[in-house]
This record gives structure tokens, C-alpha cells and sequence, in this order.
């Protein structure tokens, strides 16, 4: 495969030349236009040039060698899942391969290359954002080693589809290379699964569809940081401070993260799906033979709704096969330490964790982790403890040991504060950590629901929880990823883990200070995802301040919310620092559209938002999500 | 149609085509009382059969493979693979290339034998249901018959993989027809059927037994007595009408036998299917059948003239002998594929033909399948296509390679060798890429010539080379050898079975991909050792 970039290329080159003459000639039909056939396809062959790779050899193994210095430089393992690799290499002659890696890190797709390199399977096609171009040298480079541009959103354009769905599908259809793509459609800046963007799944689908390939194989790979390289950025990006744009000088001062212990790097790759067998039974393919073949497919409802159920169990898969660290465990009980410590009421209160708690608590928390079948990374040849001090040690800008034995998130132990500078730095700082926290809410998500819905309800009983733990699904289903049409297996699922957990756990001797973890499991569930409900409640009681009916444009929405949620702090009205984070509103955003509370409109100059007579209703409902700790602790 | 005139015209126009589906134009109230005075009248003698298929089948053909008895593959005292017998070209003729070529391609063993059965299980034979009344009737008619259970057996199925497969494990079947019966003429038919509505029989008629489709195997919930119509002693040109150029068979004639009795007369069909030398002409109707050389004689629908059925509720015919009619839907078009669930095909009128004063086989090398489909599909664009072209894909010429007789004289090797020499050094073509057109020109001398030009100007243009007549030959000779050599297989563990279809030519390459991927998948599921061979080969339609 390696060998032969030149008659690859030459193929390619070939179906480009038919893939325009095609979409030239169907557009023209459409248009009635015979004069402008020659045109567009001029405007084809221009847009193919902007987005083509032309992946070389020379190139490729310039950038293996020096990538694999960085990684060296960077991290102290790289772990590859091998016997997924062979299953990959095992079916990589026979069918299209499409390989969909979760996306957290630019790093990600520098990544996958490198180890189908290392590993000897043919080098992927890449769709990447069209902002990698920017950057000088660079930009070409990523274009050699097989990358190829995207806008970032061309729904308005349908010439542009067309050319980039047939540029897509040669490859799917041409085969010899994988194709890779990130179903998240950008990096995820909070460390979640996002929801899957559509588009090009189903442009994937097409040929399959068409019986132009036997079958194609989508295989997740599930990519989990021990510490992201961007996490100060992203931090900084959620609550406000604008992305920088790509440029190769960024690149070049980013050279100081060398400097830095990023620990290890997982790489899952699952085994892979066939969209063949996915689809059987589930989509009559009939019309799709009877279209011909030069005309575009009409995507009906059916098949809508089959392509998010895939996206949907791919993202499902990659979060399955994440792993989880020490780092995440730790932060998670960080975060949950009494929020004074975030905001201590006085200069000489301790706040953080006392270091032997801490340690029992995470040894609790490994039990359930455990128990939930997730994978781990846990280096079994040293002590719990050491484990522990290591992976603090490595964070040591975000988490400080004190002489006394308590771990403190490092936030400034000054009084209140007063400045809005001081409220976004420590929010950066808890946003980070929060990061990694995220890395592990899909394994809690369900159970937590499961008991937040039964703190709603009052009781265990099936029927009222169940209908509220729905409402939890449907609220949060922007923020965490349920199979569409699963509530009740989710349910199920959640009350089985649930109530195994709990039974799990015990409180350490009498001397030490019990944490939730250990006497409430099912509040320390709910505790967790507490930020995620406040957030949501600060949407809601801000659009109840609006006048009913009046409509924001959505950057102006997302400013004014944020703007909402610092008074919100700065008065002391709230306490929870995550508030800021801007990923979260549009999220509420969208989900309260769905809900019905808001309704979005699509003009010319862009999205706008309009509240409706629905928003006190729905907003009731998440307000009466409250906080666990004030309710009774008894179940 | 509101107007009464136009009304009265379209319910005689309605009461016409009625009239096809009752056998004549008899209203309702007569048809009775016609069926009788024809059963009065069948008694005519007719000059005894001459079919190359007598009553007892199994006294000729093979009862658990394809064809003679006395033709098949068979390993000699050399360990090579000769065909014995001497009713083809190539009997007695050593293949010395075939035993390797099963070995490397299927991981075949001499030492590792599947042998069939030699006798059939007495014990897998159904007990016959027996219907008295009929039975009784039946000999008083003294219509031919047969309870043995060979008779019955041999004719429980057709020509697929599972049938094969069940009669070389000695005939397993879970239901087999109850009794034999040989109709001579229509009129026994029609007395056949009747006597069957009237005693709740059930007919499967019954003709070459090469089907494929599984027509021929009895539904296993049917508790009625079954009822094999075997057709074969209706093998009569009943007339051959010079002027018009259609001849009127009974329906049992099996293709050799139509086409020898028509050339002795010079004339033929032309209709030329792969199971020809076994099929019958009743079978073609039922089964739409397409023969080799349609593009220049049409499939059966398109010889089809006039038909004969006997239906339950009395015969299906046409009043007229006109090629075709514009009122109304044509009634023999659901009779044509039917697989004989509509009625028994007694009598059909052909289009016939002078026999072509010139037949001239040939072949083309293309570098690769895809430029093969795209000649093809030029040649049907330009309508120049010779009476047939068959393409075969690379495995499927390796295949036919394997097929090639011993060489007579180092001269003809050497001769060979160049060919081999010039085609993929010289021409560049790779031997594991390369596929192979046959081609088979039919007409006068002047027309063979010139279409012959035409079409290797076409090929050209796909970068395909002339390959010779030989490889021609061989490519057909493939077809009519291709099911002994299942046999030849399955007693080595190789079972082996075709599909086929018809698409548009947009998407014959998917189709042969696809197809391929999925044996290979299956047999992977399965747990298949050896991955399977797949070819395809393709014709214009």
C-alpha cells in the first residue's frame, strides 16, 4: 500500500475528472442552463483544488519521523489496543475502511496517522477544518500526509456538497485508503462526547446504498489524554477569551509544551462495524436502486433517523472504550469537596481535601468504576498512594499538596472576590479540572439520572421516576449521548448499576471526615452532575428576565447569558464556577428550542432566538431540579 | 364509452379475450360438453416417440448428477481428469491441467474423496399417497403410469445445488410426487387434468427436469396425492409451416431433439439455452427461458407464436395464429414464466428459421473486465452485437484455461507459447487481469464478415485483441461441460453453483463485486476452509 502513493494519486486524479463532469453535468440539468455547464465545472475543479490532498510519501515520512520525536518528547506511553489494529489490518484489503476517533485534541489526527504508519496500514484521508489551510507550511504538510478541507458549514451551498459529497465518496468508493473523519465535527473543548454532526455519515452511506461498495467499515477509536496538551486554552475559550486563530507561529511558541509531562495516551480501536449488516432489516434500499445513478439522493426520514441512531452508537463506542485515569477520579472528587473551598469565607479556613480521605474516597470510587466495567489505567506495581501523589504531581498547576496534607485546587485563598479577572482565572482553573472530570461522567451519567429522578419523585417506584428521568434524558441529551428510542434500557441500565453500587460502599473509620461518596452514594451521583443543573437553572432565569417574545441573535445570546452568570457570582448569588462555561449554554440553548421554550429562526445574518409562551413551563421543570444536598439524605 | 355502440364493441372485445382463456370462443354453458367430444376423439394413434429420453430416465441419464450416464469427468490411471463417453467433442479427451488447477484453487485433494451414493435409499422413500378413485379411472383410460419409486423420485426435483446435493446422499426428500403419468398427446392431458379436478389431485408437470428455480420440488404441507406429469412422450412436430416460417411441437420435445428433426428439414429455432440438450420446449415457456443466441433470434417470448394450456377450468388458447395482437393484455404473457402453476403446456407454435448458411466462432482479449463491460455495452449501443457474446471475467478464463486438452504436437505448445508470449509481454496484458469475450457469428457469409469487422473494431477501441476461434470454441464448449464438471467436484468436496440475473450497465461491475464479496463473506461465516472461487461472466440482453 505504502508503496504506491504515485498510482494512488493518479487514481484519484481520475475519479476527480469524473466526479466534476458529473456533478457538472447533473447540476446544469437542474438549472436548465446548458451555457453554464462549463463554468461550474470550472468552479468544481477550483473547489477540489482548495479542499484535495495529495498525500506523498517523502512527505509522510519526514513528518512520522518528526512526529514521532514529539510524541516521545511529550508523553511517556502511547498504548494501542493491537488486537484492534489487527483487526483493522485483517479487513483493511477487502472493504472501505472509515475510521471515526473520538476528537479531543489536535494532536488526535496527527496521532491516528502516525500509528497506521507505524503500524503498516495504508495512511488515512483526513476531512479536516478548513482552518488547518491557514496555516503556513503546515497547512500543505497536513494536505501531503493526506488531509484534505471542509468548510466549516456549507448547508447554504449546494454546489459545494455536491462536490465535496462526490470527492468524499471516490474515496469511500476508491477504497485502498481509509477514510477519517471526526463525528464530534471539532475538538470537544469540555472533554465530553458531543453530539454527532450528520452530514458526512451519511455522505459516507451513500455508496453502500447505492451497492457501488459490498460494505463499509466504520471503526470507533476511542482516544483518552492523561492530560490534554490545550487545556489551558480550552478552558480559556469556554469562558470567553476568543480561540486563536491557527498560524504556524502559534505552532512554533506552543514549542514550550515540549517542555511538559503529558503522561500517557490510550488508543482503542473497536472493532469494526459493518454498515451493511447496520443497515439490514432496518432501511429498505429499493429506491435507491431505482434512482439513477447520476442523480443525488434524496435522504428520506427513515434514513434521517437510521444515520443519527449510528452516529449516535459510534459516539456510545467511543466513549465505551475510553479510559479512565487516575487524574479524572481525582478531579472528581475534587470538584465535589464543599464548595467553600473554591470560595473560602476567610483567609485561614482550610479548604480541600484531608490527603488519607482523599484516598479512601478514590479507592471507593476505583470499586464502582470497576463495578461499571470501564477500563482503567491504574499502574498496579506501585502503592495507592504513590499513584495518587504522582498524578497530583503532574497536575501541579492545578492542584497544590499543602505541609498540612490537604489538597486544594490552586485558586487564589484570597477573600470573596471582587474582580471579574479574579472570577474568569479561577474559573479557568476549575473549568480544567472539570475537563477531566467530564472524561468520566458517561459511565455515572445513568445511574445519577436514575437517582436524581428517584430524589424527584420521592420514591423508587417505576412510573414517576421513570417519567422524570425521560425529562433528564431530553434536557440533557445536547450535553451527554443516549441512543435515541433506549430511555427505558438507559433506565434499566442505571437502576441495576445503582443499585449495585451503592451496596459497594462503606465509610472509612470513625476518625475520618465521611464523604458523600461513602454514606450517599446516590447524592454523590447527583452532586456530580450538579453544575450541569445550575448551569441550565442561570439559562432559564435569564431568559425569564426578557420580555416575552423578544428575540436575541445567538453570539449576542451566549455573551449576555455569560455576562448574567458572572453578576450571578459577583453577588454571590451563586457559588458554582462553571456557570461560565460557554459550551454548556448552547447547549441549553438547543435543548430548550427542542423543549420548546425558545424558538430558533435562520435568517440572513444569522441564528436567531425568540422566547415563547412555553418558557415558564419548561423553565419550572429544570428549576425544580434542586441541588441533592438540600433535600433529605434518605432513600 | 358512453355511447352504446362503442360499449357493445368493447364487451365483444372483453368476451374475445374470455374467449382465450376458455380454450375457444364456446360461451360458459358449452365449454363442458367440448372438453368431451375431445376426449371421444383422442384415441388417434400416433407414430410411435423417438425421444432421446425414454419413460425410465435413469436407463440414460445420470439419477443423482448431470446428464449421460455414460459421459462424465473421471481421474485415470495418470491421476489426470479425462472425460469419458463419446457423445461430445471433447470424450476421451484428457484434460492434463484441470487436477492442479482444482487442487491450487480449491485446496482439492485426490486422497481426500466424496463419493455419492450408488443406489439410492429405498428406506428415504415416502409411502405414495394414493388416490383410489383416480387411480382406477386412470387405467381404465389406459393413459401410461407408474408408482415405482424410482420413477417417483427422479422426478422430485430439478437441477440445484440441494438437489444434487440430497439425491448423492441417496435421495432424501421429504416429499416426492405419488405417482407418474405419461400423456401422448393433448388430449390425454386434457383428460388427465380433469380427471385430477374431479378427484382433488395435484398436477406438477414435468419436462426436461433441469429447472433451477425449485419448481419442481412438492410443497411438503401438501396432504393431497401429487401428480408427475411427465411431458417427454409428447415429442412430436405436429406440423411445419414453410411459407410462415412456424412449426407446431408438442411441448415435451426436448432441445436436441427439436432442433435435429428441424435441421433434417433445414430449418431451427435457434433458441439455444445452456440445458438445450436436455430442456424442453414446455419448460422454456414456463421458465421465460433465454437462449445464447437471442440477439439474433430473440428468447422464447419472442418465438412465441401460439400456445396450448390446459387449465383446470378447460384450455387456454389464442383463436388465431397472428404474431401478436393490440386488444388487450397478451394471456400467453402469464403463462411464460409461470413454472407450470397455471395449467399444462401441451402445444407451442415457433418461429423458425433456414438454418444460417454460415457459423463462425471467435474471441477477444480485453486487459481487463471493466473494458470488457464497456465493449459490450458499445456494441449493444450500436446494436453490432454477433448472435452471442459472452464475457468472462479473469477467474473464469483461468477456469477455462484449465479446460484445454492435451497438445497433440510440440509445434501447437510452441505455437501457444508465442500467443502467451505476445498477448502479455508484448500487448502488456496481465495474465491475473485479462478477460476473455467469446463470440459466436451466425447469418449469411457476407453478413458474418461484416459484422465480424465491425466488432473487432469495436473491441479495439477498448484495447481488446482478436483471440482467435479456438478460444471461442472452448469458451462454449464450458457451458454445456460446466455442469458434469460439478459432479466431477462434489466428488471432491467442491459444490458449485450459478446465479444469474439481468441489471443495467451502469452497475455490472458493483453487481460482480458485490456478489463475489458476499460468497467470500459467507463461506468466511460459515467457517469455510478454503475461500471460495468466484467468476462471473456476462452477455448482452
Amino acid at each position: 500500500m505504502l508503496a504506491s502513493p504515485a498510482s494512488h494519486l493518479a487514481q484519484l486524479d481520475a475519479v476527480k475528472t469524473k466526479a466534476f463532469k458529473i456533478i457538472g453535468i447533473a447540476h446544469a440539468e437542474m438549472a436548465g442552463e446548458d451555457g453554464d455547464t462549463e463554468a461550474l465545472r470550472q468552479e468544481a475543479q477550483s473547489i477540489l483544488r482548495e479542499m484535495g490532498h495529495n498525500q506523498g510519501m517523502t512527505v509522510v515520512r519526514t513528518f512520522a519521523f518528526m512526529l514521532s520525536r514529539i510524541f516521545k518528547a511529550l508523553f511517556r506511553h502511547v498504548r494501542v489496543n493491537e488486537e484492534g489494529v489487527q483487526r483493522v489490518q485483517k479487513v483493511v484489503q477487502e472493504c472501505p475502511i472509515v475510521l471515526l476517533p473520538s476528537h479531543r485534541s489536535y494532536i488526535d489526527f496527527l496521532l491516528m496517522s502516525f500509528l497506521c504508519y507505524s503500524y503498516d496500514l495504508p495512511l488515512p484521508v483526513i476531512a479536516a477544518g478548513m482552518d488547518f489551510q491557514g496555516m503556513r507550511l503546515v497547512g500543505e504538510m497536513l494536505q501531503a500526509s493526506g488531509a484534505f478541507y471542509m468548510r466549516r458549514s456549507f448547508s447554504n451551498n449546494p454546489f459545494y456538497w455536491a462536490v465535496f459529497s462526490e470527492y468524499v465518496q471516490a474515496i469511500v468508493r476508491n477504497g485502498d485508503a481509509p477514510l477519517e473523519f471526526f463525528l464530534e465535527g471539532t475538538r470537544s473543548r469540555s472533554n465530553k462526547s458531543l453530539s454527532p454532526k450528520l452530514g458526512l455519515l451519511s455522505i459516507v452511506m451513500e455508496p453502500l446504498l447505492r451497492a457501488q461498495v459490498f460494505d463499509a467499515l466504520l471503526v470507533p477509536v476511542s482516544i483518552s489524554y492523561e492530560r490534554i496538551l490545550e487545556e489551558n486554552l480550552y478552558a480559556r475559550e469556554l469562558v470567553g477569551v476568543p480561540k486563536p486563530k491557527e498560524s504556524t507561529s502559534g505552532l512554533l511558541k506552543a514549542h514550550r509544551i515540549l517542555q511538559n509531562d503529558y503522561g500517557s495516551v490510550f488508543v482503542y480501536f473497536h472493532p469494526p462495524m459493518s454498515l451493511k449488516s447496520f443497515i439490514s432489516g432496518r432501511l429498505d434500499i429499493t429506491p435507491f436502486s431505482m434512482t439513477p445513478r447520476h442523480m443525488a439522493l434524496r435522504l428520506s426520514d427513515t434514513l434521517r433517523v437510521l444515520v443519527h441512531h449510528l452516529a449516535h452508537s459510534v459516539v456510545l463506542r467511543q466513549q465505551h472504550g475510553m479510559v479512565v485515569t487516575p487524574w479524572s477520579l481525582l478531579t472528581t472528587l475534587l470538584l465535589q469537596a464543599p464548595s467553600d473551598h473554591l470560595f473560602p469565607t476567610s483567609c485561614n479556613s482550610e479548604g480541600g481535601v484531608h490527603l488519607p480521605d482523599l484516598l479512601h474516597d478514590v479507592r471507593c470510587l476505583r470499586t464502582v468504576i470497576t463495578k461499571i466495567g470501564a477500563m482503567q489505567d491504574w499502574p498496579d506495581a506501585q502503592s495507592h498512594e504513590a499513584v495518587v501523589l504522582s498524578t497530583l504531581a503532574m497536575n501541579s498547576s492545578l492542584v497544590t499538596l499543602t505541609k498540612e496534607g490537604r489538597v486544594l485546587l490552586n485558586v487564589d485563598k484570597v477573600d470573596r472576590p471582587k474582580c471579574r479577572d479574579d472570577i474568569l482565572n479561577r474559573a479557568c482553573t476549575v473549568l480544567t479540572c472539570a475537563a477531566y472530570r467530564n472524561h468520566i461522567l458517561h459511565l455515572f451519567v445513568r445511574p445519577a439520572f436514575v437517582a436524581m429522578a428517584q430524589r424527584h419523585a420521592g420514591s423508587v417506584e417505576d412510573g414517576p421516576t421513570f417519567s422524570h428521568f425521560c425529562f433528564l434524558v431530553q434536557l440533557f441529551s445536547e450535553e451527554f449521548i443516549f441512543e435515541p428510542g433506549s430511555e427505558r434500557k438507559d433506565y434499566e441500565e442505571g437502576l441495576s448499576l445503582l443499585q449495585r453500587c451503592s451496596s459497594l460502599l462503606y465509610p472509612l473509620d470513625s476518625q475520618h471526615h465521611p464523604s458523600t461518596i461513602t454514606t450517599n452514594f446516590s447524592v454523590f451521583l447527583g452532586q456530580i452532575f450538579q453544575p450541569f443543573c445550575c448551569s441550565y437553572q442561570m439559562v432559564c432565569n435569564y431568559l425569564l428576565t426578557l420580555e416575552h417574545g423578544s428575540m436575541q441573535k445567538e453570539s449576542q445570546l451566549l455573551a449576555s447569558l455569560q455576562e448574567f452568570a458572572l453578576q450571578q457570582l459577583l453577588e454571590g448569588r451563586s457559588t458554582e464556577l462553571e456557570i461560565l462555561a460557554i459550551n454548556v449554554y448552547k447547549n441549553a440553548v438547543a435543548s430548550l428550542s427542542r423543549l420548546g421554550a425558545l424558538r430558533r429562526e435562520r435568517r440572513k445574518d444569522g441564528v436567531w432566538f425568540l422566547t415563547t409562551s412555553q418558557l415558564h413551563h419548561v423553565a419550572d421543570a429544570v428549576a425544580s431540579l434542586k441541588p441533592p444536598s438540600q433535600l433529605p439524605a434518605k432513600l | 364509452m358512453a355511447a352504446a355502440p362503442g360499449n357493445e364493441r368493447s364487451q365483444e372485445r372483453l368476451q374475445r379475450i374470455m374467449g382465450h382463456l376458455q380454450g375457444n370462443a364456446a360461451p360458459e354453458g358449452r365449454r363442458s360438453s367440448a372438453v368431451a367430444q375431445t376426449i371421444e376423439s383422442s384415441e388417434q394413434l400416433k407414430p410411435s416417440s423417438a425421444s432421446t429420453i425414454p419413460k425410465r430416465r435413469q436407463e440414460v441419464l445420470k439419477w443423482n448428477g448431470w446428464g449421460y450416464i455414460d459421459s462424465k469427468f473421471a481421474i485415470n490411471k495418470q491421476q489426470q481428469v479425462e472425460f469419458l463417453g463419446k457423445r461430445y467433442k471433447l470424450s476421451g479427451v484428457v484434460l492434463p491441467a484441470l487436477r492442479e488447477w482444482m487442487e491450487t484453487t480449491f485446496g482439492a485433494s485426490l486422497d481426500h474423496r466424496s463419493a455419492p451414493k450408488s443406489h439410492l435409499n429405498p428406506e428415504y422413500i415416502p409411502p405414495p399417497v394414493q388416490n383410489a378413485g383416480f387411480l382406477l379411472e386412470l387405467k381404465e383410460m389406459g393413459i401410461a403410469h407408474s408408482l415405482d419409486a424410482e420413477d417417483r423420485l427422479f422426478r422430485a426435483h430439478g437441477h440445484c445445488l440441494h438437489e444434487i446435493f440430497a439425491l448423492r446422499g441417496g435421495g432424501k426428500f421429504e416429499r416426492i410426487p405419488d405417482l407418474v403419468v405419461w400423456p401422448c398427446c393433448h388430449e390425454d392431458v386434457l383428460k388427465i387434468v380433469n380427471l385430477a379436478v374431479t378427484h382433488n389431485v395435484c398436477i406438477i408437470p414435468f419436462g426436461g427436469g433441469t429447472s433451477v428455480s425449485s419448481a419442481l420440488e412438492c410443497p411438503l404441507e401438501e396432504k393431497r396425492c401429487i401428480l408427475s406429469l411427465d411431458m417427454t412422450q409428447m415429442n412430436q412436430i405436429l406440423w411445419i409451416d414453410e411459407n410462415n416460417l412456424t412449426a407446431c411441437i408438442e411441448a415435451g420435445i426436448i432441445g436436441q431433439d427439436l432442433e435435429r428433426k428441424l435441421a433434417e428439414r433445414g430449418f431451427c429455432t435457434g433458441h439455444e439455452p445452456d440445458s438445450v440438450e436436455f430442456s424442453s420446449l414446455g419448460g422454456w415457456v414456463a421458465t421465460r427461458a433465454s437462449g445464447m443466441k437471442k440477439n439474433v433470434y430473440g428468447n422464447i417470448e419472442d418465438l412465441l407464436v401460439h400456445l396450448k394450456v390446459v387449465t383446470p377450468r378447460g384450455v387456454l388458447e389464442k383463436s388465431c395464429q397472428g404474431p401478436r395482437l393490440s386488444t388487450g393484455p397478451d394471456v400467453y404473457h402469464m403463462v411464460l414464466g409461470s413454472e407450470g402453476t397455471l395449467g399444462v403446456i401441451t402445444e407451442v407454435t415457433l418461429k423458425i428459421r433456414p438454418l444460417p448458411e454460415c457459423q463462425k466462432y471467435g474471441s477477444v482479449v480485453f486487459p481487463n473486465f471493466a473494458q470488457g463491460v464497456a465493449c459490450l455495452r458499445e456494441m449493444a449501443r450500436q446494436r453490432c452485437a454477433p448472435a452471442s457474446v459472452r464475457l468472462m471475467d479473469n477467474a473464469q478464463f483461468q477456469f477455462g484455461h484449465a479446460l484445454k486438452p492435451q497438445v497433440s504436437s510440440i509445434f501447437t505448445s510452441f505455437l501457444d507459447g508465442l500467443k502467451k508470449l505476445y498477448i502479455t509481454k508484448f500487448k502488456g496484458f496481465d495474465p491475473n487481469n485479462l478477460c476473455v469475450a467469446t463470440l459466436l457469428f451466425e447469418g449469411d457469409r457476407e453478413t458474418v464478415l461484416q459484422q465480424e469487422m465491425q466488432v473487432y473494431k469495436v473491441a479495439a477501441k477498448f484495447g481488446g485483441l482478436a483471440a482467435g476461434e479456438d478460444n471461442g470454441q472452448r469458451g462454449y464448449m464450458l457451458t454445456f461441460v460446466i455442469a458434469y464438471l460439478r459432479d466431477l467436484g462434489m466428488d471432491y468436496y467442491i459444490i458449485g453453483e450459478s446465479f444469474e440475473t439481468s441489471i443495467p450497465w451502469d452497475r455490472v461491475l458493483d453487481l460482480c463485486r458485490n456478489v463475489k464479496g458476499r460468497l467470500v463473506q459467507e463461506s468466511r461465516d460459515h467457517g469455510v476452509q478454503f475461500s471460495p472461487l468466484a467468476t462471473c461472466s456476462g452477455k448482452t440482453t
